[in-house]
């Protein structure tokens, strides 16, 4: 008999309080000296995080703490709704306050591909590679997030992290291959990075460029960028949460993204 | 030459008083001034009613003026002077006071002057002295008045071959002069050594050039010849006055003060000379503008000072006495009754009251004033001839 | 007397607290101020009759005309009597004796009490009188020899109307700028003692931030300004050693009003105005305090403005906007560093000749040419720069009638 949805949710309560499913947080701490996306300076950037304190426990406050914060949208680590692209401008529930709830928690494919990216910053992950990782782990299921481990959030140094230099980013992502592959085939609900983009570092010179941002959005599917943590996660099995807040007509957002996965023994 | 003035016969001046001197005070200048007022009354016999008119000096009354201090003090009088003139204060005060009772609108004058000395109160009045000293002197450092007297010290040293002993000269003959003065701050022998190596103030000024800010009170009164002889009064004449304010403004630097513009109306006035005089009460709050005086009022040609100096002697027995209560330079600067320091002591030798040593046989003497260093120069000089009763 | 570097602090003595001359002037004096902030020296002259006076007054002393006007004057005159002051009552001035003071007959036919430059002969001497700005930022006139460049060494109390960078501690805000590493590059051949070159956002321009520093006396530091937790965080590591401070940082867009600007309007503000808030917040304190630490103690905040902060420039509408913030933050600044005798030098340049002035048409300043002027009048001790033909085009046209330049600069 099939367990009901009740017994479900018992047995996942029971399962947490038994550490038996563990909560692992993908999250990057938001700081002021996290860096933000940088765009050819004609264009108007992103504004990075900012906290100023309103009152702690002083003359402004005397009995409470509390600060204004203020950053863009895509700040941190932080979800992409598709209308962030102009491909999926028209998507009816596309914006951060219109997605479909139930999206919002789906389970993770994680790709290994921090041996690749360690020797080569620019690494592009192809449809071959997702083909392969599918031969040892079984097949991306439909609605899964899919996941790049690049060991990318490891790089605490803001300049390394963003490893600019007169050609622009160098940071490892998908190329067309593997998006359409993820997007037609697979139907991922979405693609998460470790980087400050989906895409690759160079991938504005793709054609098209931005394959990630403009295929994955233009068919309705999320981003999440800058997560952590990535290698507690197993291939395959965890479950992601990934509510961004729910601002009006919103882009995206930054979040906090949690993973449940089952606990080793 | 026929004198421009009115004469000031059957007007007087008599109550020599002075509220001893002290370096540091407490109490306020209406303390002093009161002090000064009440000695006036005694010493003169007067009910204070008496005293229907009143003349007053201090840089250290405000927020008042002779106005508060008529009702500060109780008095009621019917003709109120408030004259800012510093050193040049007695001379005014008293050409005010004598014409007034002279026509009639008042019978007796109280002149007072007197200024506390609060620990800080001298640097704040310098820092307020005057507008131009507040925008243009106090900002370069040189506020007060021992730069502007170095400086000019050290042009009329430059130019007219003056020497620091001359004016060394002057500073110890006051010194010995003030040896009788009980109310003198500075009684310490000064030898003309001492003079010439105390410390450097403002160069060429050297430590004894330069007067001690003190608190402290001087007075007169003036009234009619009948009225002192009535009561039985000691008094001298005044033979003649002169004042002048802001004179020679296109001189480059101050060499000459007003007197020179006045001297002459003033020896016409009192129908005598400078060689007539028995003694000279002079401004002396830097040795320099003493002898400035002694240029300008025609003991001896411009430029000769020094020279004039070197040939007279200023003690009380001295061929020119001069200062005979110490000056400024010995018995102090209680603000502005610093000229009438020496008004007071002329009263005193004139009326045979002396506290110091008598000048003998003085007869008729000049009393001489300068005051307020408004910018680069004293704006204000005064000088009045007085005479002995007897004369 | 221009010490290159200061020796090391003793730790046990007691931080000097600054003093200042006094300050007060009369409404007409300020004149002779407002004219020393820029360098001249201006005296009084009556329109009817054409005399000069001095101090200044309410009329003229030859004809009582109160038709006055500020004249420029080339202070050629004579020494004709001076002291050394051994004594003073002023606090300031007591920790400065001896002092050359003299009495100053110009040419013109005034007479001033003055200070007197260590080089000049003794009286009597001609002598060319010059405009400074003393430590309370108000005008203090200085007698120096006739011929030759004007030297503010030759004692301490006149270096100190100075701000001179040589032996000095100086940041530089967003220093990989180009206007930043030509004002970092000056300060060095000036003799600064070291020079920290702010940078934000370091995994930008790797490249121009590893240039800045391999000069020699340069530190890069890492300090955004739109970000209040690092102008604490580096304040809290150089705050007490900074003795100049040059904010530079500038976001520069051209945007007219009404073009959906309010982002770009954001931007320029948070930089070029909360930048230079969060910077007062931070090391203003510090500044303060060390306004007479030592014969090289903090002396000068520079803040580089634009001369449109004088008046909009509808094209670049909200740039100038933030300028106009900065310039009225810049002054209340000014109002509060005085009493410590700290200069806040503005400088309002025209076109900067960088990337973001790439289609303004010449005459543009050089980053260089900017940097030398800012040098120069912390040397000379002004208070307020307009380096450069269109920034001296412009100033002189405000002044003029700034009705009239907001009318042509509508169509600019």
């Amino acid at each position: 008999m099939t367990p009901s949805g009740q017994d479900l949710l018992d047995r996942m309560a029971g399962a947490l309080a038994r550490r038996r499913v563990r909560v692992i947080d993908l999250t990057q701490t938001l700081s002021h000296s996290f860096p933000s996306i940088v765009l050819p300076p004609e264009f108007d950037q992103s504004a990075p995080f900012r906290s100023e304190p309103i009152s702690r426990y002083d003359a402004d406050g005397p009995d409470w703490y509390w600060n204004n914060f203020s950053c863009g949208e895509h700040t941190g680590t932080h979800f992409d709704a598709p209308i962030h692209w102009i491909t999926g401008r028209d998507d009816p529930r596309g914006a951060t306050d219109s997605i479909e709830p139930s999206r919002l928690i789906a389970p993770a494919c994680v790709v290994d591909c921090e041996a690749e990216t360690a020797k080569d910053a620019d690494f592009l992950l192809t449809r071959d590679h997702l083909l392969a990782w599918e031969r040892d782990h079984g097949r991306i299921e439909k609605g899964s997030w899919l996941l790049m481990r690049t060991g990318w959030s490891k790089r605490s140094d803001a300049t390394l992290y963003q490893n600019f230099d007169e050609t622009g980013l160098h940071t490892p992502g998908p190329d067309l291959s593997a998006v359409r592959f993820l997007v037609d085939e697979r139907q991922v609900i979405g693609f998460g990075s470790e980087t400050i983009g989906t895409d690759a570092g160079q991938a504005a010179h793709f054609s098209p460029p931005y394959p990630c941002h403009s295929l994955m959005h233009g068919a309705g599917r999320f981003g999440l960028q800058c997560l952590t943590g990535l290698e507690l996660l197993p291939p395959k099995g965890a479950l992601l949460i990934t509510p961004p807040l729910k601002i009006l007509r919103g882009s995206g957002s930054p979040l906090r993204v949690l993973a449940l996965v089952e606990a080793a023994d | 030459m026929s004198p421009v003035s009115a004469s000031y016969n059957g007007v007087v001046v008599v109550a020599p008083v002075t509220i001893p001197y002290r370096r540091y005070a407490q109490h306020d200048a209406h303390w002093f001034l009161a002090k000064a007022v009440a000695g006036l009354r005694d010493a003169a016999g007067l009910a204070t009613d008496d005293i229907d008119g009143l003349a007053v000096s201090s840089f250290t009354l405000f927020p008042d003026t002779a106005v508060g201090l008529t009702q500060h003090l109780g008095l009621t009088p019917r003709f109120l002077e408030h004259v800012p003139m510093g050193g040049a204060s007695a001379v005014v005060q008293l050409r005010r006071a004598a014409r007034a009772v002279q026509a009639g609108d008042a019978s007796i004058v109280a002149c007072v002057a007197g200024d506390t000395n609060r620990v800080d109160s001298f640097r704040q009045n310098l820092a307020n002295f005057s507008r131009f000293a507040r925008d243009a002197v106090y900002p370069v450092g040189a506020g007060g008045p021992n730069a502007s007297f170095a400086l000019l010290t050290a042009y009329y040293m430059r130019v007219y071959g003056a020497k620091a002993a001359d004016f060394g000269k002057l500073c110890v003959a006051q010194r010995d002069n003030a040896q009788t003065y009980p109310y003198a701050l500075i009684r310490k022998p000064l030898t003309l050594d001492e003079y010439l190596t105390a410390r450097l103030v403002a160069d060429p000024l050297r430590l004894f050039d330069c007067v001690m800010p003190c608190a402290g009170a001087e007075g007169f009164l003036v009234m009619r010849e009948q009225d002192a002889r009535g009561r039985g009064l000691p008094f001298a004449r005044i033979l003649g006055s002169i004042e002048r304010h802001n004179a020679y403004p296109e001189d480059p630097i101050q060499m000459r003060g007003g007197w020179a513009m006045d001297r002459d109306d003033l020896y016409a006035q009192a129908g005598v000379g400078p060689a007539d005089m028995d003694f000279l009460q002079a401004y002396d709050d830097y040795p320099v503008i003493t002898v400035m005086q002694l240029e300008d009022l025609g003991f001896c040609p411009k430029g000769e000072g020094a020279d004039f100096v070197r040939r007279n002697s200023f003690t009380a027995k001295g061929s020119l006495p001069l200062n005979t209560s110490g000056g400024q330079l010995s018995a102090g600067q209680a603000g502005a009754a610093g000229g009438h320091l020496g008004m007071v002591e002329a009263i005193r030798q004139l009326t045979r009251q002396t506290l110091s040593a008598p000048i003998p046989d003085a007869r008729i003497g000049l009393v001489s004033g300068f005051g307020m260093i408004n910018y680069d120069r004293g704006i204000c000089t005064g000088a009045a001839i007085l005479a002995a009763s007897e004369a | 007397m221009s010490p290159s570097r200061s020796p090391p602090k003793n730790p046990v003595l007691k931080t000097r607290e600054p003093t200042v001359p006094p300050g007060l002037r009369s409404r007409a004096a300020l004149r002779l101020t407002a004219a020393a902030c820029e360098g001249r020296l201006e005296l009084q002259r009556c329109r009817a009759c054409s005399a000069f006076q001095y101090p200044p007054r309410e009329a003229c002393t030859q004809c009582l005309s109160t038709r006055l006007e500020w004249t420029e004057c080339d202070g050629v005159g004579e020494l004709i009597s001076e002291t050394i002051l051994h004594h003073s009552n002023e606090p300031y001035f007591r920790e400065r004796v001896p002092l050359r003071v003299g009495l100053v007959r110009l040419d013109v036919g005034v007479t001033i009490v003055a200070h007197v430059d260590g080089a000049c002969a003794p009286a009597p001497a001609r002598i060319r009188l010059a405009a400074h700005l003393d430590k309370s930022g108000q005008a203090a006139l200085v007698a120096h020899p006739p011929e030759g460049p004007t030297d503010m060494t030759t004692s301490q109390t006149h270096r100190d109307m100075t701000c001179d960078p040589r032996g000095r501690k100086i940041l530089v805000t967003d220093g990989k700028s180009e206007t930043g590493e030509a004002l970092v590059k000056a300060f060095i051949a000036a003799g600064a003692d070291k020079v920290w070159a702010g940078v934000a956002e370091p995994w930008k321009d790797a490249t121009a931030i590893d240039k800045l520093a391999q000069l020699e006396g340069v530190t890069t530091v890492p300090l955004d300004v739109t970000d209040a937790r690092s102008v604490e965080a580096l304040s809290g590591l150089i705050g007490g050693k900074v003795d100049i401070l040059v904010n530079n940082a500038e976001f520069h867009r051209h945007k007219p009003v009404g073009a959906r600007g309010v982002e770009t309007a954001r931007a320029e503000m948070d930089v070029n105005y909360l930048g230079l808030l969060r910077l007062i917040e931070s090391f203003g304190p510090a500044l303060k305090f060390r306004a007479a630490d030592g014969p090289n103690g903090a002396c000068a905040w520079v803040n580089i403005l634009s001369v449109y902060a004088l008046s909009a420039l509808p094209s670049q509408a909200t740039f100038t906007a933030s300028k106009a913030a900065a310039f009225a933050a810049s002054q209340a600044l000014r109002a509060d560093m005085m009493g410590v005798g700290i200069r806040v030098m503005n400088v309002f340049p025209g076109p900067i000749d960088d990337a973001w002035n790439q289609t303004v048409p010449p005459p543009k300043l050089a980053p260089s040419a900017l940097a030398a002027a800012v040098v120069a009048s912390l040397k000379a001790g002004v208070e307020d720069v307009y380096p450069g033909d269109v920034a001296q085009d412009i100033l002189a046209r405000w002044r003029e009638s700034a009705k009239v330049l907001e009318r042509e600069l509508a169509d600019q």
